[in-house]
């Protein structure tokens, strides 16, 4: 039953693969990227060995407890990370719950980020190779630790699955994910200047983390080579206690999966309130837009990357010396949120032959999603260019900024109508987490994506030459005119941008919907 | 084997609207890759008729239905609504059609409400029209108290009924419905068949697709029975089921009916 578990999730996988050969190239590209990855962790840790031991150990907890970490925490970012073996999907089938569990936990070791895993925690013994007690306690407690891994991230899974049976949960968790990643910053901030203050920080980080489940294990063999017996059985401990805990509350939360199914509690509601579709002109246009932006606030795929500008302040302000980079956040702003809608198409996946079986024109297609993100965009761009320059007492920099500003968002949003009516990728589906990227066509989502921002810069290059300028010769008059040219490059841009993209609409319309349909 | 030949008079009026052929489907083909879909389909769907088209899975009456309606590109083919050539003119086609996919999405963070109001403003009706005809969509559908529950949470057969109700808003004078009582339940099919016979009777034109053979030969006075890409038999109900019943016809076209014992495993006595 365990090895038909893992051979079911090794056919998924080929399977998945046999279905386009862009997807395959895809995924030996990253496949390529991994082994890359993975060959450097394996010399850096062979190198390692080298190093005194109280160093290795510093590194081995601080590296090994981010592992651990990121298999429980991703999962919850992403709901949809790895469902193959859903357990969800062997309700129906009796398997006996022991072997259906080793079988999860196998099954969790194949793919890209397990292998990984398992062959960094196995070349942890190369690193301990001149203490021979160690080095075999390293074998144990990093299978140990491989497999705390893969138990931990199931145990979440599982739990935030049975969970997700509310399609409002799905929708929150997708944004709430992202909170950990705005405090990134400040997380990154402080640690960075904790080891810069003080050189003892990091031994001292790992000291605590040691006794913590996330680090036991990969401190014992440390302990070890240090002569400590007594205090590696301890840690030892520590990490297969966890195990079995981790495994006891899985093996509980999955039986009551099984019986559990999901129900999604929905209270009836009469209608009567048109959103947006209410106050947006009664247009094809205008209807388009009202669409568009009960999205922006509705879909969590679309809300997500609104969550990101936040973090992208957070980010500048604390990466930039002083606060000096903050000045450009309305400009990098601008510069997102124009490309944020040339994936529009995509995202709505067969959803758009609405728009094809009511006979909308390219031009109100095109038009409607570009007003639905300019009403929003064009004052977020505003105040994120005004704030910064108010707060740092710089508003003689406001004309040079906001031009360039404006002109990125107006020119990049033009662009955007004309990229989105020519290309489609795999993007989420409907209702999936943002995060979920479909493996293997990556690539040309971001051969788009590549060429697509330098085009974007090429636009606004009169802009981008003008503040040069102003920053050079310090000559105001750079600054009206870098405003000035724009607001009027920009919109010239941007209405080339929307008719071009609209005639190209009205021509290759069901050919969009063919592309999209095949992402489900 | 036959198709009713398009009429003269049709072919000599090359978007005029006086024809008799509320859909006229001419030689529609359309390969992917190796596999051919639909191998030269031709219908004549008579205005004011109740058209059904009934076919084994994967026969290809999603496919003509797509290139009939304007959503796939044909390969080979012609398809007039009324006179207006579908490929040729597009814009001006769908102002007469009402299409219900299937298989597509819907856009389903709207709320019904919001998605049947979506549909009309697209097709550029005003605003009290629009709000006037959804309230009485929902209510003939049976979705007014959900009408404020986002679509992602209405159950497969409620987001039938609105994609629907987003079909009938701007009282399309021919009406293409791929699968439309897929899991509805028994009480809103007979409403949707009242509406429709409603509709027919003042002289609308309705093509379904649909596998069950019992509500076809009911409900339509017309059927056609497509199999493998092409067209086996064509004409009122009558014409094609003969003295059978058209589900006897249709197995007696399609075949494919096991007649050996099989799965004798599968009997518990």
């Amino acid at each position: 039953m365990v090895a038909d578990l893992l051979k079911l999730k090794l056919l998924l996988l080929r399977n998945s693969l046999k279905r386009s050969t862009a997807q395959l190239v895809g995924v030996i590209l990253g496949g390529l990227y991994g082994l890359g990855v993975l060959g450097t962790i394996v010399v850096g840790l062979v190198f390692l060995g080298a190093a005194d031991p109280e160093f290795i150990r510093t590194v081995l907890v601080l590296g090994g407890s981010a592992v651990v970490l990121g298999w429980i925490v991703i999962p919850i970012a992403a709901t949809g990370i790895d469902m193959t073996l859903d357990p969800a999907r062997f309700v129906t089938f009796a398997i006996p719950q022991r072997q259906l569990l080793t079988g999860l936990v196998l099954g969790g070791l194949v793919g890209i980020p397990g292998v990984v895993t398992l062959v960094a925690a196995l070349a942890q013994v190369f690193t301990w190779i001149r203490y021979p007690a160690a080095a075999v306690t390293a074998l144990v407690c990093g299978l140990v630790a491989v497999l705390l891994c893969v138990v931990a991230s199931r145990l979440v899974t599982t739990a935030v699955s049975s969970m997700t049976g509310s399609r409002r949960f799905k929708d929150i968790n997708g944004i709430v994910a992202f909170i950990p990643l705005i405090f990134l910053g400040p997380i990154i901030g402080g640690v960075t200047a904790g080891f810069q203050n003080s050189p003892g920080f990091a031994a001292t980080l790992a000291d605590v983390l040691a006794w913590t489940p996330l680090g036991a294990l990969w401190a014992a063999p440390a302990d070890v080579a240090a002569g400590n017996a007594g205090i590696a059985a301890l840690r030892f401990l520590i990490g297969l206690g966890t195990l079995g805990l981790f495994l006891l509350l899985w093996s509980r939360s999955l039986s009551h999966a099984l019986v559990t199914p999901p129900y999604n509690a929905v209270a009836k509601r009469a209608g009567g309130n048109l959103g947006w579709l209410g106050r947006f002109p009664p247009t094809p246009a205008g209807a388009v837009a009202a669409r568009a932006l009960t999205y922006w606030l509705r879909d969590p795929r679309y809300s997500a990357s609104l969550a990101v500008i936040p973090f992208i302040a957070v980010l500048l302000f604390f990466s930039g010396g002083g606060g000096g980079a903050l000045a450009y956040l309305g400009p990098i702003t601008a510069f997102l949120l124009a490309w944020s809608i040339s994936a529009d198409i995509s995202y709505d996946n067969t959803a758009f032959s609405l728009h094809l079986s009511t006979g909308v024109s390219g031009r109100d297609d095109r038009l409607g999603r570009a007003l639905a993100l300019l009403v929003f965009a064009v004052p977020t761009t505003l105040v994120f260019t005004v704030g910064p320059l108010l707060m740092m007492g710089r508003l003689e920099d406001l004309p040079v900024m906001l031009g360039l500003g404006i002109g990125l968002l107006l020119a990049g949003t033009g662009l955007s109508s004309l990229v989105s009516a020519r290309y489609t990728y795999n993007v989420p589906l409907p209702g999936e987490s943002a995060f979920k990227t479909p493996p293997g066509t990556n690539f040309l989502m971001f051969a788009v994506q590549f060429i697509g921002w330098i085009v974007m810069l090429l636009l606004a290059l009169p802009e981008i030459a003008l503040t040069i300028a102003y920053f050079v010769t310090g000559d105001a008059l750079f600054g009206w005119l870098s405003l000035l040219v724009g607001v009027v490059l920009g919109a010239v841009l941007l209405v080339v941008g929307i008719r071009t993209g609209g005639r190209w609409y009205d021509r290759r319309a069901p050919e969009l919907l063919l592309a999209v349909s095949a992402n489900r | 084997m036959s198709s009713p030949a398009p009429s003269p008079s049709v072919e000599n009026e090359p978007g005029g609207r006086a024809g008799s052929a509320a859909l006229s489907i001419r030689g529609l083909a359309k390969r992917f890759g190796e596999k051919i879909a639909v191998d030269g389909v031709s219908l004549e769907v008579p205005q004011g008729s109740f058209y059904g088209l009934v076919g084994p899975n994967g026969a290809g009456k999603t496919t003509t239905l797509s290139m009939a309606t304007g959503l796939l590109r044909p390969d080979f083919g012609q398809v007039l609504v009324h006179g207006v050539d579908v490929w040729g003119r597009p814009l001006e086609a769908k102002k007469l059609m009402g299409i219900l996919p299937d298989g597509v999405r819907l856009f389903d963070r709207l709320t019904g409400e919001q998605l049947v109001t979506y549909a009309g403003l697209l097709r550029g009706m005003d605003r009290e029209t629009v709000a006037e005809r959804t309230g009485d969509l929902l209510r003939a559908l049976d979705l007014a108290n959900d009408a404020g529950t986002l679509v992602v949470d209405y159950s497969a057969g409620m987001t039938k009924k609105i994609a629907l109700a987003s079909a009938l808003i701007h009282a399309p004078r021919l009406l293409v419905l791929d699968e439309p009582f897929e899991s509805v339940d028994p009480v809103s099919a007979a409403n949707i068949r009242d509406i429709l016979a409603g509709y027919v009777e003042s002289g609308g034109s309705v093509i379904v697709s649909s596998h069950v053979m019992d509500l076809v030969q009911r409900m339509c006075d017309h059927v056609a029975v497509i199999a493998a890409g092409t067209v086996l038999a064509a004409g009122t109900i009558d014409e094609v089921r003969g003295d059978a019943t058209l589900e006897d016809r249709f197995v007696e076209l399609v075949g494919g009916r096991n007649t050996s014992e099989g799965l004798s495993w599968l009997r518990t006595s």
